[in-house]
C-alpha cells in the first residue's frame, strides 16, 4: 500500500559523473548555458545569464562567506562509524570511502570559527556531493559540537545547510541525529548564542525536520528545494497535483517559513549585518 | 587479520557485553515482583542470538498487524478516567493524533499519541496515522498545558510516517517536527514515551524526545521504512525484507544501540492476542518508568533528558 511507505527520508546518492573529456562540466539545468570552473568562481556558482543557483561545494562556501584565512576548521578527523554493519547493494563502509576520496571531505559536513564581515561566529557547512549531505552521527556529532563552541564562546552560530535527509546506512541512530543536534541547539537558545540558519538546496527531510528550521532567523537562496518530503514521493504517494513551486524557498516564503530569499552575491553582506544587528551594541 | 579463534573470542565478549548492558536495564525486568526473575532469564535467554532477518521482518508484520492494538485501545485500559482534548488552537483538530488528560494509578497526566483506523472510514478519518503539522501543534499544546499543571506526559507513537501532502507542506511539517522535539527537551515534567507499532522516522520522534523511551517487543523504530529503503538503495521496494534486515528496527537492536531505555513484553504472539494482557504490561511498564523518573528533581531530570539525546550516535575520533 503505497500510503504505507514513509517517505520522509529522501536520500540521494551524490551527483552523476561528469560527462567524458570534461569539456563543459557546468552546464545549466536552468537555460543550458555552460561554463569553465574559473568562470563560475568569479560569479559565487551563480549562472551570469538566467541567475540559477550552482550547487556550492563546502569549502567553496566557505571561502565564500568567510573573511579570507579566517577558519579554522574543527573535528576535521571525526568519521562515519558502520554500527550496523550496513551492507546493501555495497557496503556502507565502502561508499563512506568512496564519497571521501570523491570529495576530500571526512563528512557531509565541515565547521570550525570564522569571521563574516569582520564578526566572529562558528561555521558550519554542509556539502551535498558527501551522500546527499545525508545525516549520520558523524554530521550530527560535528552540528551539536559546533553549537557548543558557539555557545562556549558566546558567538553565532552560522550554519549552511544541503542534505537529502538522515543517513539510512546509519538506520535508527540517524534519526536520533534529529534530537540530537536538536538539543544542541537548545543550547544556543538558552545561552542565548543566535543561531542563522541558511538553508540551500536542497534541505529536506531529517534535517529540515531538526535543527535546520530552528535558526533565530532562517534564509534560503534563491529556487533551493526546501522540503520535509519531496516533490516525487508526494506524488507518488498521494497523486496529488503538485503547485509548480512545492517545495521551493519562495513557496516556503510565501507560507511563512523563511524570513528572506537571499541571492548569493548578497549572502555575505546580509549575513554580516545580521549578526552585528545580533552583537547589539556596536 | 581475525583468526577464526579470535573470531571466536570477539563473538563471546559480544554477547557479555550485550548480557551485561541487559541485567542493569530495569525495565527488562518488566512486570510483577514474583515474574522479575523469570522475565529477566527469558529476556537474556532472546537476546542470546541476536535477531536474524525472519524475526525482524515477523516485528515488521506485527508491528503493522490490522489488529494490533493503537492508542485509544490502551488508553481506555490503562487511565481509569479519560478526556479527549481537540484541536490545535490555530487551523484543525488532526484525528491521526489524540491527545487528552487521564487519570493513571491516582494521578492525572497527560497523554499524546497517534492514532490508526480500524475499518476503511476510520482509517481515512485517521489518515492512516499519519500526522499533519496540526497534529504536532496540538501535542505541543497539550504537552505545554501538563508543563504548566505538573502532569506528567506519556507519549505512544504508532505512525508510518508523517504526511507526504502538499498542504502538510505549505503547513511547515518539518518545522513542527522540530519545535515539537525542542518543546520536549524543554518540558519540566518528566516524560515517558512507548512505541507501540510502527516508530516511522521524523513522524515517530517529534513525540518521542523522552526521559524514557520504551518499545513494545514486536515494534518497529527506524529512519525510514523497509519498503522505502528497499527503493532507494536496491532500487525494488520488493526487497524490503532485506532493508529491514539491514537497518534493523527492531526493539532488540534498538535497545542494543542505546536508542530506547526499556522493552515492553507483550503476550505471546503479539499484542493483538490479548489486548487486556497487553494493555497490562505496557501500563505496569509505563508506571515504572515514570516512577524512576518522578523521583528526580525537575531540572536534573531535565539536564539528564538533554544529555541523554546529546549522546545518541556512534562515530570515530
Amino acid at each position: 500500500m503505497a500510503s504505507r511507505i514513509d517517505v520522509s527520508i529522501e536520500h540521494r546518492g551524490p551527483e552523476p559523473p561528469e560527462p567524458p573529456g570534461g569539456k563543459h562540466p557546468n552546464t545549466c539545468p536552468s537555460c543550458h548555458s555552460h561554463y569553465r570552473d574559473e568562470e563560475l568562481d568569479e560569479t559565487l556558482w551563480v549562472c551570469p545569464q538566467c541567475g540559477h543557483h550552482f550547487p556550492v561545494r563546502a569549502r567553496r562556501r566557505v571561502e565564500q562567506l568567510a573573511d579570507r584565512g579566517t577558519f579554522a576548521e574543527q573535528d576535521a578527523e571525526l568519521r562515519s562509524a558502520d554500527p550496523l554493519a550496513f551492507f546493501d547493494l555495497r557496503a556502507y563502509t565502502e561508499r563512506i570511502a568512496e564519497a571521501e576520496v570523491a570529495t576530500g571531505l571526512g563528512d557531509a559536513l565541515i565547521a570550525g570559527a570564522a569571521s563574516i564581515e569582520r564578526r566572529p561566529c562558528e561555521l558550519a557547512v554542509m556539502d551535498f556531493a558527501f551522500m546527499g549531505g545525508s545525516m549520520g552521527s558523524a554530521v550530527g556529532e560535528k552540528f551539536a559540537r559546533a553549537c557548543e563552541r558557539a555557545a562556549d564562546r558566546g558567538v553565532p552560530l552560522v550554519c549552511v545547510t544541503a542534505s537529502g535527509g538522515a543517513r539510512m546506512q546509519e538506520g535508527i541512530l540517524s534519526l536520533m541525529q534529529l534530537p540530537k543536534t536538536v538539543a544542541a541547539v537548545d543550547l544556543l537558545h538558552q545561552k542565548p548564542a543566535a543561531f542563522i540558519s541558511v538553508m540551500t538546496h536542497p534541505t529536506t527531510a531529517g534535517v529540515l525536520a531538526s535543527f535546520a528550521s530552528l535558526g533565530d532567523v532562517i534564509v534560503s537562496e534563491p529556487g533551493a528545494l526546501l522540503a520535509f518530503t519531496g516533490p516525487r514521493v508526494v506524488q507518488q504517494t498521494t497523486r496529488e497535483k503538485l503547485p509548480e513551486d512545492f517545495g521551493l524557498a519562495e513557496s516556503n516564503a510565501r507560507f511563512g517559513h523563511v524570513d528572506a530569499i537571499v541571492p548569493r552575491p548578497e549572502l555575505r553582506p546580509y549575513l554580516g549585518r545580521v549578526l552585528a544587528l545580533f552583537h547589539n551594541g556596536d | 587479520m581475525a583468526t577464526e579463534s579470535s573470531e571466536g573470542t570477539v563473538e563471546q565478549l559480544r554477547l557479555r557485553e550485550r548480557l551485561a548492558r541487559l541485567r542493569e536495564l530495569p525495565l527488562l525486568r518488566g512486570v510483577g515482583v514474583s515474574g522479575e526473575m523469570a522475565r529477566l532469564q527469558h529476556q537474556i535467554e532472546r537476546i542470546d542470538e541476536e535477531p536474524n532477518a525472519d524475526d525482524v521482518w515477523r516485528a515488521v508484520e506485527l508491528a503493522r498487524h490490522q489488529d494490533r492494538p493503537y492508542t485509544l485501545d490502551y488508553v481506555e485500559r490503562i487511565f481509569d478516567d479519560f478526556i479527549e482534548l481537540h484541536g490545535d488552537r490555530a487551523f484543525s483538530d488532526d484525528a491521526a493524533l489524540v491527545t487528552g488528560i487521564g487519570r493513571f494509578k491516582g494521578d492525572t497526566v497527560a497523554l499524546v499519541g497517534h492514532q490508526k483506523g480500524r475499518d476503511i472510514r476510520e482509517r481515512t478519518h485517521r489518515n492512516f496515522g499519519m500526522t499533519y503539522p496540526e497534529g504536532y501543534r496540538k501535542a505541543m499544546r497539550v504537552m505545554e498545558l501538563a508543563d504548566r499543571h505538573g502532569f506528567p506526559v506519556f507519549t505512544l507513537v504508532d505512525t508510518p510516517g508523517a504526511y507526504p501532502g502538499v498542504v502538510a507542506e505549505q503547513h511547515g511539517q518539518g518545522g513542527w517536527i522540530a519545535r515539537s522535539q525542542l518543546l520536549m527537551l524543554r518540558l519540566g515534567v518528566p516524560t515517558v514515551s512507548c512505541i507501540i507499532g510502527e516508530g516511522g522516522s521524523g513522524g515517530a520522534v517529534a513525540i518521542a524526545v523522552a526521559d524514557r523511551v520504551l518499545m513494545q517487543e514486536n515494534a518497529i523504530y527506524s529512519v525510514i521504512s523497509p519498503e522505502g529503503c528497499a527503493a532507494i538503495l536496491w532500487r525494488d521496494a520488493g526487497e524490503a525484507k532485506k532493508a529491514a534486515a539491514a537497518f534493523k528496527p527492531d526493539a532488540l537492536h534498538c535497545l542494543e544501540l542505546g536508542v530506547i531505555d526499556g522493552v515492553v513484553p507483550e503476550p505471546p504472539g503479539g499484542a493483538h492476542e490479548n489486548v487486556d494482557v497487553a494493555a497490562q504490561l505496557l501500563g505496569e511498564s509505563l508506571g515504572i518508568a515514570l516512577d524512576e523518573v518522578k523521583r528526580m528533581d525537575s531540572a536534573k531530570r531535565k539536564r539528564e533528558r538533554g544529555q541523554k539525546f546529546r549522546k545518541m550516535g556512534i562515530f570515530l575520533e
